[in-house]
């Protein structure tokens, strides 16, 4: 299968890249690690004119202790959050979580700005995100703005990015101590989630985030309520799928997708303990 | 690029996937083609020395970087370890996903030089096999780990 022809831009700087943005507007493409992008160009379900290559940010790559947060750089690839020792250390649901996307080939290329700005309701680190409370850098012409992740997905791969903005760094808070859990149910080990749960526990504040159960991922709002209010592990789940609209498809229908949030969070939970 | 150790210039078409540069402008046939949606991994190529699914990446995406082909795998003197641990744990049937899984072990046991038997399986996800039941790659790439299996 070959994507439809489209021009090709290679961006040097993140300047170049909002240059070239604004230079070919709705037309153009982002193009990061293209694990996301790439396969639905050659399903032709995108057909970008101009795709604007990224990859060679290498300035974005990184992962930052920025005191009070874990910094990412949006270039950072699956593989290098799974092995990063500040993450491991600081913000370990992170590490762990991309170490679970697709495959090592795809952890090779992909990359953790791709796979949030894509939006994709059933990616992983989106939702890890999400629990965590983090929050995403983003630039564009007028500057640099910051959007909290619970304002930042939209809809089914709609995201509060801007036309002509570049998703420049994701902010983690730094969760070191706390208990987390990921529950990822999938028929094969490479295969995206039918459903998944992302759950942190830290003194004060809690996050669970759902993959898979409606058109972005899903702060389960009700499931952290009920933990506020001391409720048991199986307790809290049956709340698992308040507020999500899950869909049909292959996997699964939406009654066995509420199904499966209620048991992965509460074994989540159970596991954070 | 440098392919397998030649540089290799061309100009190519930004849709180019690399899989299809390496077959289709080298002459490369080593590389298959078998979902071409990154689900199969028969495609894997080492791109710097890491696995790639080559169905899922622009030529241009490449360009500048140091390519491995299951053809350049061998320094030339018969072949490699991984493929001779294939070979000698009979890690193949029909042939057709081996290129794509000997370069994903050999990325595999480059960043897990000890692995268990259980990584192996993990480390391989991104490959699928239709014939062997995976039972004999895996002992192929404890093998080649000098992990304990019989080779």
């Amino acid at each position: 299968m070959i994507p439809a022809p489209f021009d090709y831009a290679r961006a040097e700087s993140a300047e170049h890249a909002l240059a070239l943005l604004t230079e070919h507007g709705d037309d153009a493409k982002l193009l990061a690690g293209g694990h996301s992008l790439l396969p639905l160009m050659k399903l032709r379900l995108a057909t970008p004119s101009v795709l604007i290559d990224v990859g060679r940010l290498t300035d974005l790559s990184y992962v930052r202790d920025a005191g009070d947060y874990i910094a990412i750089g949006a270039l950072t690839r699956h593989r290098d959050l799974e092995t990063s020792e500040v993450l491991q250390a600081e913000a370990p649901l992170v590490a762990h979580v991309a170490g679970q996307v697709g495959d090592p080939q795809v952890r090779h290329r992909g990359t953790i700005g791709g796979s949030i700005a894509h939006a994709d309701p059933a990616s992983d680190l989106p939702a890890a995100v999400l629990a965590l409370g983090g929050s995403m850098v983003v630039t564009g012409q007028n500057g640099e703005r910051e959007i909290p992740s619970s304002e930042f997905y939209l809809g089914f791969l709609e995201s509060a990015l801007e036309p002509g903005e570049l998703l420049t760094e994701i902010r983690v808070p730094k969760h070191g101590g706390a208990g987390w859990s990921f529950q990822k149910f999938n028929r094969r080990a490479q295969d995206w989630a039918i459903v998944g749960v992302a759950a942190v526990k830290a003194n004060g504040s809690s996050g669970v985030a759902l993959i898979n159960m409606g058109s972005t991922p899903i702060f389960a709002s009700g499931v952290v309520e009920a933990m506020q209010a001391g409720a048991s592990a199986s307790e809290a789940a049956e709340r698992a799928p308040e507020g999500t609209d899950p869909q049909t498809d292959i996997h699964a229908t939406p009654e066995f997708r509420e199904h499966l949030a209620r048991v992965l969070v509460r074994r989540a939970l159970e596991e954070i303990g | 690029m440098t392919v397998n150790g030649a540089e290799r210039e061309s100009e190519v078409e930004p849709r180019t996937l690399l899989a299809y540069y390496l077959r289709e402008t080298l002459g490369l046939t080593g590389t298959n083609i078998g979902c071409d949606t990154s689900s199969c991994g028969a495609c894997t190529v080492l791109v710097d020395g890491e696995s790639v699914k080559s169905c899922t990446m622009l030529a241009a995406q490449a360009d500048g970087a140091s390519v491995t082909t299951i053809e350049g795998l061998s320094n030339g003197d018969g072949m490699a370890p991984m493929q001779q641990a294939f070979h000698e744990c009979h890690g193949l049937q029909c042939g057709f996903c081996t290129p794509g899984m000997v370069l994903a072990a050999v990325s595999f046991l480059d960043e897990h030089p000890q692995p268990s038997e259980e990584d192996v399986r993990m480390g391989l996800e991104g490959n699928l096999c239709r014939c062997t039941g995976y039972q004999n790659i895996v002992k192929a790439v404890l093998a080649c780990a000098g992990n304990g299996a019989k080779p």
